[in-house]
């Protein structure tokens, strides 16, 4: 059998059809698994292309322009005289646009946003109607109140020069990029692990991996070094996309960038083994892993920062590895900071990184 | 739950030894326990000399048994030959990946996703994956569950050689045919527990008979004279159809057929066959092994 076997071999290495011999089997572990997620399109949409999108659509909604002009309601009749004088005062100012409208309109206009502000002459006065919470009223009605007390002759009492400054690195392009970096690694990361592992589990592949002499720790390694080179290359595609399209840069080292990344990626691989150590069902997961991460896609400050949070809520929110992770990310790439001032969560992400590779190692389910 | 309750057998070098039984009689957690995979409360397993330490290593045991599990769904978009290379890697020593394409004929398949193939196709890369490491014991759960009559013909095929090679075989089934054609020696369960045990000619000689014949009539029957027809050895009853046990069917037939006339009913239909391991189940347990 030996004999016929090299001969077999032999006219398959000459047509170039076929490698005689496998490999290690972590390395047909990890082939393995590159093969099945390479081959699922939906996946390579999701974890490649869609963070792409998503830079580009927010990058371009959010992008640094002049800022638009304010609107403004003046509520009253188009025929009335200090109606249309009002509106005729404010439009004179370059940064506001000014409507008349009746007062129903003008509410209705106010409650969907429509306008920023409601001013309504009377005599003398003006009344404006706002809601202080929503920033650009407060910003609409300081401007509006400026241009009305002006036009009636106030006069300013003291000289101001003005420095505009808009720089790459401050551009809310450039907050987003590491928070998206972030928030894809950790979707990757929990759904690439977690989904693999339950649908290996529920179709019994994990029990039948459990009757070879297969290191179980060699199981668990394919999936690290899998994601390390996913990890490069989707970290890549967002980066290279942002500088392209955004002029986006990255201050701090690039091999601090990478180690960190690593680090990330790994953290949350670690997260998504613990999540995926046990359910048997694709349902069960699923649950889980919504509720790990809807915490995160709202608190950890991907697209706003977390510091928007109440301050009872910090200690919480700093705790949490994305936050960490796109604190990290963000001071690398925004400010060109050391890997050495950011300690903290540094430190955090090796804590759920250990945490989370020790526990699911002891309570995983091989059936 | 106890699923198998206090069952001891033995499975000798070189046999191919069936475990057959209805769905739910034990089978598969009895192989899963010899298997290493379960934990059994109670008892000891010893597998080609070895035990299975508790949660130590066993990879040493594991490198001579091959493992073929009920309802293992291999990941679909690999290829065969992807699949078998993942599985030899896992072994010291073994097949090449090509000479099992060839044992399991899958040779046309090659290149083909695991999702693309059919039920039989599936089945052979699942017996082709627990037989790439060359084990001395090969398990296999229920390998022709669901599969058509050609791709049963060609599994059996793919038993036989191994077993003509020297491997020892424990194989679990619900199909009696299954058991007759490849076993040595046959165990029958049911729930949880072993009934009968013997090679399937001492199993079928052990009913003293060696033909069944099955009838229906038009009038219900009274049931002792039947049972006291000559070369009558025992007598069955499921639902409209009466199954007797006979010795001598020369004898037996005559006998039945003119005490139908004197009880004044008549013949619907009337089968005879030789007795199976079927009909052993059937006389142990009073059910059919489809009945589940």
């Amino acid at each position: 059998m030996a004999e016929a076997n090299e001969t077999l071999v032999q006219e398959k290495g000459w047509r170039g059809n076929d490698k005689p011999r496998t490999l290690h089997p972590l390395v047909e572990l990890t082939t393995m698994r590159m093969r099945e997620f390479l081959r699922e399109r939906e996946a390579v949409f999701w974890v490649f292309i869609f963070p792409v999108l998503m830079t580009f659509a927010l990058g371009i909604a959010f992008r640094n322009t002049a800022p638009d002009k304010i609107l403004v309601a003046v509520e009253g009749a188009a025929s009335d005289t200090r109606v249309s004088d009002t509106a005729n005062v404010l439009s004179h100012s370059s940064e506001i646009t000014a409507k008349v409208m009746s007062p129903g309109e003008a509410a209705q206009a106010l409650r969907s946003g429509k306008v920023s502000i409601v001013v309504k002459p009377d005599n003398d006065a003006f009344a404006y109607r706002f809601d202080p919470t929503r920033p650009e009223s407060r910003t609409a009605r300081l401007l509006v109140d400026d241009v009305l007390q002006r036009g009636r002759g106030r006069s300013d009492v003291a000289n101001v020069g003005e420095e505009k400054v808009t720089e790459p690195g401050a551009r809310y392009v450039d907050f987003l990029v590491p928070g998206l970096i972030g928030m894809n690694l950790m979707g990757s990361g929990l759904w690439g692990l977690g989904f693999t592992v339950v649908i290996a589990r529920s179709r019994k592949l994990l029990k039948r991996f459990a009757a070879t002499p297969m290191r179980r720790s060699h199981y668990l390694l394919s999936f690290m070094l899998s994601r390390l080179v996913f990890l490069v290359l989707e970290v890549a595609a967002v980066i290279v996309f942002a500088w392209l399209v955004f002029g986006f840069t990255v201050r701090g080292s690039w091999l601090s960038v990478v180690l960190i990344t690593i680090l990330g990626g790994f953290t949350f691989s670690g997260i998504g083994l613990l999540v995926a150590a046990r359910p048997t069902t694709i349902e069960g997961v699923s649950g889980l892993m919504n509720f790990i991460m809807l915490p995160m896609w709202l608190l950890s400050g991907t697209f706003f920062s977390s510091e928007r949070f109440p301050q009872l809520l910090q200690p919480f929110i700093q705790a949490l590895p994305l936050t960490a992770l796109n604190n990290v990310l963000r001071a690398l790439m925004n400010e060109g900071a050391s890997l050495w001032s950011n300690w903290l969560p540094i430190a955090i992400l090796l804590a759920w990184c250990l945490i989370s590779f020790v526990v699911a190692l002891k309570i995983f389910r091989w059936q | 739950m106890t699923a198998v309750n206090g069952l001891d057998l033995e499975v000798f070098t070189g046999e191919c030894f069936g475990l057959l039984g209805p769905n739910g009689a034990g089978k598969t957690t009895t192989v899963e326990i010899l298997e290493g995979l379960t934990p059994s409360d109670e008892g000891t397993v010893e597998l080609l000399g070895q035990r299975w330490s508790k949660g130590g290593d066993d990879r040493a045991l594991r490198e001579r048994i091959g493992v073929q599990l009920q309802e293992t769904q291999l990941a679909e978009k690999v290829t065969v030959v992807e699949t078998l290379r993942l599985f030899r890697s896992f072994y010291q020593r073994g097949h090449s990946v090509d000479d099992v394409i060839h044992t399991v004929a899958l040779e046309e398949k090659r290149n083909a996703r695991v999702g693309k193939l059919s039920g039989g196709q599936k089945q052979r890369l699942a017996v082709a994956c627990a037989l790439v490491s060359d084990p001395e014991l090969l398990f296999l759960d229920e390998p022709t569950t669901g599969l058509d009559p050609q791709a049963r013909l060609s599994l059996w095929d793919i038993v036989e050689k191994f077993r003509a090679s020297g491997g020892t075989i424990l194989l679990t089934t619900h199909y009696m045919e299954e058991a007759a054609r490849l076993c040595d020696r046959v165990a029958i369960m049911d729930h949880g527990k072993m009934i009968a045990l013997g090679t399937p000619a001492e199993l079928i000689e052990s009913l003293g008979a060696d033909q069944i014949i099955e009838f229906s009539v038009t009038q219900e029957l009274a049931e002792e004279p039947l049972k006291r027809l000559p070369a009558v050895n025992h007598l069955h009853k499921r639902a409209d159809v009466y199954a007797l046990t006979v010795s001598e069917i020369g004898v037996a037939l005559p006998a039945l057929l003119a005490e139908i006339k004197r009880q004044q009913s008549e013949l619907v239909t009337l089968t005879t066959h030789q007795a199976t391991l079927e009909d052993v189940f059937v006389s142990l347990t009073g059910r059919m092994l489809r009945d589940g």
